[in-house]
Order: structure tokens, then sequence, then C-alpha cells
């Protein structure tokens, strides 16, 4: 394995957008709305396809409006479906983020001869390609995409800070929240502004595949191990960041194995994700495999001595 | 946009079917939404539609180990049934996975799907990105799963999607009874000796047979809207199961039809997105008309119950108006015969002069009240008119009663909507409460309201 000055910059372009993925997406675990990173990762596409098709430009503040404009009106629209048809809120999403995507094909696709737009770039932006795409600012050379996705890190980090409380109160219990006056819907859409955001930054820079795991696999992670909402988040970060450094090293080193040069950053981080949920399936606390075979066997002798067999220890914290 | 209408000899050709290519292609994903939309109600009451989301990402790695297999024992990897075997085999494993994590894990099961959708939709990437450095086999093509492509359907594809859906349907409808049991109460199918949990394996695996032939004909993202949409729609129209089996599956087959043939007329158009924007547009017709939760119906319904509100309201009032004039309770005569002050109506009922005037409108109209002769501020009730507001104080005044003595161990059985109380409650429970209201209105010097019974200090009472 050789290691360059273009592994680091991927590495460190993957690490910040994993990491802002993660920060944002433990609230939508948090909230039992996963999919959601997924519903608004495809739904973003008409919003990106009218911003650049209304004015033309590629500018990241245009398209990063048209993402988040459509971002709400995807947890809008499905909100509408679930209380009026008294659809499965799944079910609600799975209309409205499929149907958005269509016409965004339709529109990318119908429009495709008179401006230069694919669904690739949108999509497929590639992590190994992003620290090539340099900008100066103030003095100092860096990647663009690290650019942006510092920026939206930043975003989320102080949209996090800032609204702590009231983001802890709204996940964790809404209705307490709203009966001491905390306007849980804004919080709502404000959290789908964010997310639709952060999505938009990742795609155009490092693609979809990345951000749609690194929205859920640290959060869900992280809360098999602590129950605090901030060890939550630290421990989110710790996840993402492994999957960056992990995710690239497996990229340039699993393919030699099988005589080819290297196969996808993106796909190999979510690959290494994989593997993390795989250990916390085993490891994690009170819920592992582990942590139920150890009680099984104390549970197995405390039965054989019946005078103590009175505090059965309860695993039972379940989430559903 | 260089959108033109096609000459209409070509549109005639597609319409009639008479192209060959495109009498399979259309025919082909017709059958398709059917077998989608028929599959997907269930998933839809089982509060489980969006395992197709997971399912569907997941035949991506699926294809692609196939394909290495495919290769490594020499061949070139094209074999089409082989690659749908890889799809079926991913499509399988994510839903070991999903079970696997939820059970373990204790997760919820949002949080199971968007772990294994996105872990096994990277893997698939991974490996893809692996097969386009090989040298062997011929990795063309594998990524049009991705997105689909119709326009390129081979005859022999649309015969597999075809026999496959057919077979799919007479599975759903063979066991229709247990599906039906397992959406709409699990716990009893449980109760009844059904083996649920094979069911629900039964269930999914239909989901993954769907999924897959649908991947060569929209893609695997937008796969997942045929097998929900259809069944989302469907519910604005009815509550029974059958009938919404039954109208999922033409709203998925009018939409695979539909949008087949756009495609085929319309140059550039990618046939996957028309076809899922068109069964869209079906839903959209089913949210704004459908005859159970359309909203139309819902606001033709609100409509209605506020004139029914209002009119009630404006009956109460005059009754009681007319009671507190007499100070007793009045018969039809009194009511026919008395003059009910309009000012004092508003006031009565906290109306503003707007909210009067939409309730004389309502009571006019439905001829319960006609003017009063000589005196513009007031009105009269007609005959109908005093002999309704009779029977509803009636009937209010017996609810209110029940509901005080009798409330709390049977409120369930408050039906205000009934016409008359006997509807609901047995005649000699009913006699003893008119005893019990009568003998108040005797013993008091004005005939009771219920409402003041129990609460001196609150002597006008909260009306409802």
């Amino acid at each position: 394995m050789t290691w360059t000055a273009l592994d680091t910059g991927i590495v460190v372009v993957a690490a910040v957008s994993a990491m802002a993925s993660a920060l944002i997406g433990s609230f939508l675990v948090l909230r039992r709305m996963s999919m959601m990173g997924d519903a608004i990762s495809h739904a973003v596409l008409p919003g990106i396809a009218i911003a650049f098709l209304a004015t033309l430009s590629r500018d990241t503040g245009v398209i990063v409006i048209g993402a988040a404009v459509a971002g709400v009106l995807t947890a809008a629209f499905t909100q509408l479906i679930h209380q009026v048809g008294n659809v499965d809120r799944g079910a609600a999403m799975g209309v409205v983020f499929t149907t958005m995507f269509a016409v965004g094909l339709i529109l990318i696709v119908r429009s495709a001869d008179s401006v230069h737009i694919d669904v690739h770039t949108v999509f497929y932006g590639s992590v190994e390609l992003a620290p090539l795409n340099d900008v100066v600012v103030a003095g100092v050379r860096m990647p663009r995409a690290l650019l942006i996705l510092g920026a939206v890190f930043a975003a989320d980090l102080a949209f996090v800070l800032v609204l702590f409380k009231e983001l802890n109160l709204t996940s964790f219990d809404e209705d307490f929240a709203r009966s001491i006056g905390c306007n849980a819907r804004l919080m709502h859409y404000a959290l789908m502004v964010m997310v639709a955001v952060t999505i938009v930054a990742a795609f155009e820079s490092v693609g979809s595949i990345l951000v749609i795991a690194m929205l859920i696999v640290p959060g869900v992670v992280a809360s098999l191990f602590t129950r605090r909402l901030w060890s939550l988040l630290v421990f989110g970060q710790g996840v993402a960041l492994v999957c960056a450094v992990g995710g690239h090293v497996g990229a340039i080193t699993v393919p030699r194995w099988f005589g080819l040069a290297d196969t996808s950053t993106a796909g190999m981080m979510t690959v290494v994700a994989g593997v993390v949920v795989a250990v916390a399936l085993v490891a994690a606390p009170e819920r592992g495999l582990a942590a139920r075979a150890l009680h099984r066997v104390r549970s197995g002798r405390r039965a054989q001595a019946p005078r103590q067999s009175n505090t059965t220890p309860s695993i039972s914290f379940s989430r559903r | 946009m260089s959108s033109y209408l096609p000459p209409w000899d070509q549109v005639l050709r597609v319409l009639t079917l008479s192209d060959f290519n495109t009498r399979v292609v259309v025919v082909g994903v017709g059958i398709l939404g059917m077998a989608a939309g028929i599959v997907g109600t269930f998933t839809l009451l089982r509060k489980r539609a969006l395992v197709s989301d997971a399912v569907s990402h997941a035949t991506l790695p699926g294809i692609a180990a196939a394909w290495l297999v495919m290769v490594a024992l020499g061949g070139t990897g094209k074999w089409f049934p082989g690659l749908l075997i890889g799809a079926a085999a991913g499509g399988l494993a994510a839903i070991a996975a999903v079970m696997v994590v939820r059970t373990v894990l204790r997760l919820h099961e949002d949080a199971a799907l968007g772990i294994v959708l996105s872990v096994s939709f990277g893997v698939g990437i991974a490996l893809l990105g692996m097969i386009q450095q090989m040298r062997r086999g011929s990795a063309a093509g594998l990524d049009s799963f991705i997105y689909g492509k119709t326009a390129s359907m081979l005859v022999s594809d649309a015969l597999l999607i075809g026999v496959i859906s057919l077979v799919l349907v007479v599975v759903a409808a063979l066991l229709f009874k247990e599906l039906n049991m397992l959406c709409f109460d699990a716990d009893y199918a449980a109760s009844q000796g059904l083996p649920v949990g094979v069911l629900d394996v039964l269930m999914l695996s239909l989901v993954v047979a769907v999924t897959v032939i649908g991947l060569q004909a929209v893609g695997l993202i937008l796969i997942v809207a045929l097998l929900i949409t259809p069944a989302a729609a469907a519910r604005f129209w009815t509550y029974n199961l059958r009938r919404m089996t039954i109208l999922s599956a033409v709203i998925g087959a009018l939409g695979g039809f539909v949008g087949a043939a756009l495609s085929a007329l319309v140059p550039r158009l990618p046939a996957g997105a028309v076809i899922v924007a068109t069964t869209a547009v079906g839903f959209v017709i089913s949210v704004l008309f459908g005859t159970r939760r359309g909203l139309l119906r819902m606001l033709i319904e609100r409509h209605r119950s506020d004139r029914r509100i209002r009119r009630e309201h404006l009956l109460r009032a005059a009754f009681e108006q007319v009671e507190g004039r007499l100070g007793a309770t009045p018969s039809r005569a009194d009511l026919q015969a008395a003059a009910v002050d309009r000012a004092q109506l508003a006031h009565r009922r906290g109306w503003t002069g707007g909210e009067l005037g939409a309730a004389m409108r309502v009571g006019h109209r439905d001829g319960l009240l006609q003017p009063a002769p000589l005196d513009p501020d007031s009105v009269r009730l007609t005959p109908t008119g005093a002999a309704q507001a009779l029977q509803l104080v009636r009937n209010h005044r017996l609810w209110e009663l029940y509901l005080i003595r009798h409330a709390e161990v049977a409120t369930s059985r408050v039906d205000r909507g009934a016409d008359r109380i006997e509807h609901v409650l047995e005649p000699d429970l009913v006699a003893e409460l008119e005893a019990e209201l009568d003998g108040q209105a005797e013993s008091a010097t004005v005939a009771a309201s219920p409402h003041e019974l129990g609460s001196p200090r609150e002597p006008g009472g909260r009306d409802t």
C-alpha cells in the first residue's frame, strides 16, 4: 500500500462529510425516521434540477436552496398523506420520494440536450476526485469539496449546539416537549432542512451512497452503547471517522488481494459501516449477542442456587 | 425543450399495440404493475411498505456477486436468469438481515431497514467498482439495473415478467384469507393457529419476486414506487381488503401500461420514471377524489356536518329562548306561536353577526324558520322547525342525563348523532330517563336543562 497526499486528502474529505452526516443523522435515528435519509436523498433531485434549470447556474448556493425546498416538501407531503389518508408513514414517504425522484429524472433527461446536467453529476460525485478540485481561500489552497463540506459541518454543529435542548426534548418525548411550549413541528422541519442541505452538499463532492449510510449507521451503533444524547453524538462522530479511514484503506488494499487496482472509497466505507454494525451486533452491552450469552449463563447459575433467585437483572429496555 | 407531438399514425400504432416490440413491453409492464399492486396491498397494510426499498437496494450486491460467480465459472456474466437469481438471493438476504438486526438489537424497524439498505447498496457499489476493472467477462449493462431500461426489454424478458407475475397473483389469491388476517390483526391470526412468521416471510418473498422481475423494467430505485403507490392510492377508495387489492392491481396495471406506452411515444423519456409518474397521477387523483378518504369527500362531509351543527344550535337556542320566556317546557304549539328574537339567539350562542346570518340562512333554506309578521328583529319556527327543535332538545337532554347517571359504566354507548336516543338505548332505560327529566321539570320553576343539575355554582352551564 502506498499512501500519498492524495489519499490523505480523500480521507479528510470523506471524514468531514461522514461526520456531518452522522451528526445530523443521529436525530433521524432517534426520531425513528431513519428511512427519511434515503427518502430525502432521492427526493432532492427535482429540487436540484429545477434550481439548475431556472438559473442555469451550477452555483452551490442555488443547488442547496433547491434541495432544501425539496426536502421540506418531502416531509410536508409525507405528513399530509399520512394524516389525510391514514396511510402508514413509511408508505406515505415511499410514495412521495419515488414520485419526486421520477419527476426529477424526467426533467433532467428531457432537458439534457439544451443544458448540461445529468444524473451522474448529481449523484455520483466521487470522493476520489474531490481533492483534485482546488480553490484558494484567504491564501490557503484547499479542495473545494472540503470548503463546502466544512461549511455544512459547521452549520450542522451550530444547529445542534444552539438547539441542543430543543432537539433533545423533541427527539425523545415529543408530547412532553410540546406541553412545555416547544415548537416540535418547527424543529421537525428545521431538521429536515439541515438533513437536505447536508445530503446535497455531500452528493456533489462525495456521492450519494456514502451519505445514506453515514446518516444512519453511526447514530444506530452509538445508540446501542449509550443513552445520553451528548455521548451518543460524540460516539457517532467516532464511528464516522472509523468508517472514513477504514473505508479508504479498504478501498486501496482489498482489491489488491484479487489482483485489481482499487474500488470505490464510498462503497468501501459503507462496507466498513456494515462491519461496525456486525461488531455491535456481537459486542453491544445488554443487547449484543455476547451480553445475552453472558446473561444466560449467569441466570442459569442463579437458577441452580434457588435462594438467591429473586433478583433477575432486566435487559428489557426495548425501543419498540 | 424539443417536445413535439408524435404523428397520429404513430400514436395509433402504440395504442392499438400493433407494433410487436411495443406490445411486448407495454403488456409486460402492465402485468408487472398488476402483480406489484397486489403484493403492495399486503405490505402496506402490514405497515412494512418500506421493506421493498431495502430489498430493492440489496439486489445490487446480489447481481454483482452473481456476475462474479458466473465469471469465475468461466461464463461471461451476461446470463440473465443467473443475474436474477443473484438479485433474489440479495433480496432474501436483506430480509434475513433486517430480521436479525431487529430482533437481536431490538431496533425499530426503520433503523434496521436503513442500515441494511445503505450497507448493502454500498457493498454493491464496491463490488461494481471492482467488476469494472476486471478484464474477463462483460460488465457492460450491470448498472442498467439501477435505472432500468424498459425500451430494450426483450420478448423473453417480458415473458419471464408475465409468467412470474401470474404465479405471484395465483399465490396471493390462494393465500388471500391468511394474508388478510395477518394484515389486519397478526395477534388474532396467531391465536387462530396461523403460522404468522411463515406468512410474513412468504409475503416478503413475494416482495422480493416482484422487485427482481421489475428491476429490468423500471430499475431498483423506482420499483419501490410500483410496490407502494398503487396500494396507497387504493386505500383512498375503500376499506374492504378484497376491493382494495383489486383496485390496487388495476391502478398498478394502468400505471405500467400507460407509462410504458407514453415512453414509447415520446422520445427521450426515461421509461421507469414515466411509469412511476403515471402511477403517481393515479395516486393524486385518488387523494383528491377517493370515495372513502379523498379530500373532496372530506370537504363535503365537513361542510355537511358544519351545517348540521349550525342547524342544531339554532333550533336549540330558539327552544331555550321560548322556554325561558314561558317558564316551562314549551309544547309544539308554543314553539310555533312564539317569536324568536334574533339578537337574543346570537347572544345565547355567542354568535357574531356573520355566524348568526349563516345560521339564519341555513334555517330558512331548510324550511325551519319563517319571517315573523310585522317584526323584522324576530323569526318564527315553521311546523317542521318546531317539531325538530322539540325532538332535538329532548334527545340532547336525555343524553346529558344518561351521561350524568350512567356514563361511568358505558360512555361508549353515547351517540349524539343518533336521530333518536331509542336507537341506541333500551326502551325501559329511556323511559326511566324521561321520567326523571319530567320530574325535574315539575319540581323546578324552569324545566331544567341537565347542565345545571350537578353544578349549582355554575348556573349557565357549559353547552356542548
